[in-house]
């Protein structure tokens, strides 16, 4: 069951970070009628797999994963992507207050009931964690009355421990052809990877069948604040 | 890119020598190689469009190469590199790639700035 909402804002660093685990839930608001903002902080520039024989270099790596991600916005139906231009790699790097305000920004802009994003300090890496902290850090600042929803993603090995089980679960097994196009829209990062995954699917492994039809957030508690 | 012969890149390595030419170095394990190994110490390096002007450049050792730059004041060096390829905006692009092609060290060299 899957809530409705007002518009649903998703912050990411790198183009496939919402293939894996929101790509699902992104088609079905977008199946709901619910307007769907994806904003990807970067292009992956510093993505390490090059091939070998190498498909890309470190200069042209860019430009196919912003076709990728461009691809991977059409299959899921999605419209109104944005590309904020940022570099992989360095977002912890840039200014606090720099990264609030182009929250903020799309904040104000989208007026979202509900903001999809990283649990910050719970995400693994760095641009992960950084795009967690200026979403929560933004959303802090509204009056408490006004405040969007924020579900977000944790995957760092101490997850459990720091906060528990996830608590939202959406069913999205109408959508798993739309998440599997996803997935392979990214293939410089996914081929590998999804080549696994299909022969895991074909056997009806049913790990693999509850990854591909269940996707799981934790909300973002206010009394037990990362900072 | 393809597999480095080093002699061709020792001649690309002389015709950037004595000119201001800008830098990307990154060495890399990944972000996620202390999530995949707990304990695996994680370290690398990147920096991207410094200006240096080196006098002598060489390609050491078999395949992985060595490539190292000798500075009038200072060093630069990559270990690991086994491809390379001069781009349509004639920039030498040198990297490492393992055997699964994941890179874990790229030196690139332009005489124009790289893209931010």
């Amino acid at each position: 069951m899957i809530k409705e909402e007002r518009h649903v804002l998703v912050v990411f660093p790198h183009p496939d970070d919402e293939a894996f685990g929101v790509s699902g839930t992104i088609s079905t608001y977008i199946e709901m009628g619910v307007p769907v903002t994806y904003a990807c902080l970067t292009l992956g520039e510093m993505g390490r797999n090059l091939g070998n024989p190498p498909f890309a270099n470190r200069e042209t790596l860019p430009q196919i994963r912003k076709q990728e991600l461009q691809n991977a916005a059409a299959a899921m139906g999605l419209t109104d992507l944005r590309m904020m231009g940022l570099r992989d790699k360095t977002i912890e790097f840039e200014d606090d207050e720099k990264m609030i305000k182009l929250i903020t920004d799309l904040i104000e802009e989208t007026n979202p009931s509900l903001i999809i994003t990283f649990y910050p300090g719970l995400s693994v890496h760095p641009d992960h964690d950084a795009t967690g902290r200026a979403v929560v850090r933004a959303v802090r600042r509204m009056k408490e009355s006004e405040r969007p929803t924020l579900y977000t993603i944790a995957f760092a090995n101490n997850t459990a421990e720091t906060i528990g089980a996830p608590d939202i679960f959406h069913n999205v097994e109408g959508a798993a052809q739309k998440k599997l196009n996803t997935l392979n829209a990214h293939a410089s990062q996914t081929v590998w990877m999804m080549r696994d995954m299909e022969k895991r699917l074909a056997e009806k492994d049913p790990e693999a069948l509850k990854w591909l039809h269940e996707e799981k957030f934790f909300t973002y508690k206010w009394d037990k604040d990362f900072e | 890119m393809e597999i480095v012969k080093p002699d061709q890149l020792q001649e690309l390595l002389n015709s950037y020598a004595n000119k201001d030419v800008y830098i990307h170095l990154e060495t890399t394990n990944g972000a996620y190689a202390a999530h995949f190994k707990e304990g695996f110490f994680n370290a690398g390096a990147f920096i991207r469009n410094v200006v240096v002007k080196y006098e002598l450049g060489k390609v050491a050792g078999e395949s992985p190469h060595r490539i190292g730059l000798k500075l009038p004041s200072g060093w630069i060096y990559a270990q690991g590199i086994t491809h390379y390829t001069v781009d349509e905006h004639n920039r030498l692009l040198m990297a490492g790639l393992d055997p699964d092609g994941k890179l874990a060290v790229a030196l690139e060299i332009s005489e124009t700035p790289f893209t931010y």
